[in-house]
């Protein structure tokens, strides 16, 4: 993630200007070869190493908490340029201010879960 | 050997991230690290507020060693494995950003006017990593799922759910970054 840029806060600020290619490309990839990949697992039903069939991880059909948790998710990407992973890839970096970000998403994870039942799904 | 050392294009970035998730497929695990967020609330005790957080953290242990190795993987990128720090931005995102006050867009990897401990530890800079921060957290369980979990694995499986996620990420990123960035920064 740091090789490729993609930990770079000016690099989700291009993303988002649409001014750059490099985050598209990334993510393009990623996806393209994962329906790739996904899909001629499902066909030819390959098993995990223990050899169990493979749990694809169906979500929940819903699209109010989609879209509202996705557009808040998306706002503090914009902010700290980072998410989840690319934290602590950061943090590895030496860059020792991204813990205020990382507390940060420790409290908004808890802050979600305490209001969870009030929230409308 | 050099290449090594130059930044990598997008595509072996693409590939190696398809890889993981398949491998942890492979693994029966899923692709997806915002989940750790929850753990490390459970692991602080945060069962005793919420059922939420009533979870066996310890079935994902795995997952956690993921932000190990991201740590390590980071701490051996910035090391060793790269010589310029340099970010080559598109002259106009340069411009847009010198406009806004920040100095020499793209010299580093992070912008010194938000992350340099300076910034970040005035009341302002401080809020702004914090919010940015708490928002994150939040709206990933709230949409159950970040870029690994909904833009990543749950695209690849042609999931209605992650895609609406997916457009979700997209308005919130873009009215940060257009309506209220120029604001703040």
């Amino acid at each position: 993630m740091s090789k490729a840029e993609i930990v770079s806060w000016y690099r989700i600020y291009e993303m988002f200007r649409f001014e750059s290619f490099h985050m598209y490309g990334v993510i393009g990839t990623a996806v393209v070869l994962g329906v790739i990949f996904v899909l001629t697992m499902k066909i030819l039903r390959v098993r995990s190493f223990r050899g169990n069939p493979i749990d694809y991880a169906v979500k929940k059909k819903s699209a109010f908490r989609y879209i509202i948790g996705g557009t808040i998710f998306g706002l503090g990407w914009a902010m700290t340029g980072a998410c989840p992973g690319p934290m602590f890839v950061l943090l590895g970096k030496g860059v020792f201010t991204i813990l205020i970000v990382i507390f940060g998403a420790v409290l908004g994870t808890f802050l979600y879960g305490v209001l969870r039942d009030k929230l409308p799904h | 050997m050099e290449w090594i050392l130059e930044p990598w294009p997008w595509y072996v970035a693409g590939i190696g991230i398809a890889v993981v998730m398949v491998v942890l497929m492979l693994f029966e695990k899923s692709f997806g690290v915002s989940s750790n967020l929850r753990s490390i609330c459970s692991i602080l005790g945060a069962g005793y507020c919420s059922d939420f957080f009533k979870f066996n953290w310890r079935a994902q242990v795995w997952n956690l060693t993921f932000i190990v190795g991201s740590i390590i993987g980071g701490f051996i990128a910035h090391q060793y494995l790269t010589t310029d720090h340099s970010i080559d931005l598109n002259p106009k995102t340069q411009a847009a950003l010198v406009e806004k006050g920040i100095e020499n867009p793209g010299s580093t990897f992070l912008p010194d006017e938000i992350f340099g401990t300076e910034s970040a530890f005035t009341a302002k800079g401080f809020l702004f990593l914090l919010i940015g921060g708490v928002l994150v957290g939040f709206g990933t369980r709230y949409a159950g799922g970040c870029t690994s979990g909904h833009a990543i694995t749950g695209l690849s499986n042609l999931q209605l759910p992650s895609l609406i996620a997916v457009i979700g990420f997209f308005i919130g990123g873009l009215v940060m970054t257009h309506f209220i960035l120029p604001f703040i920064i």
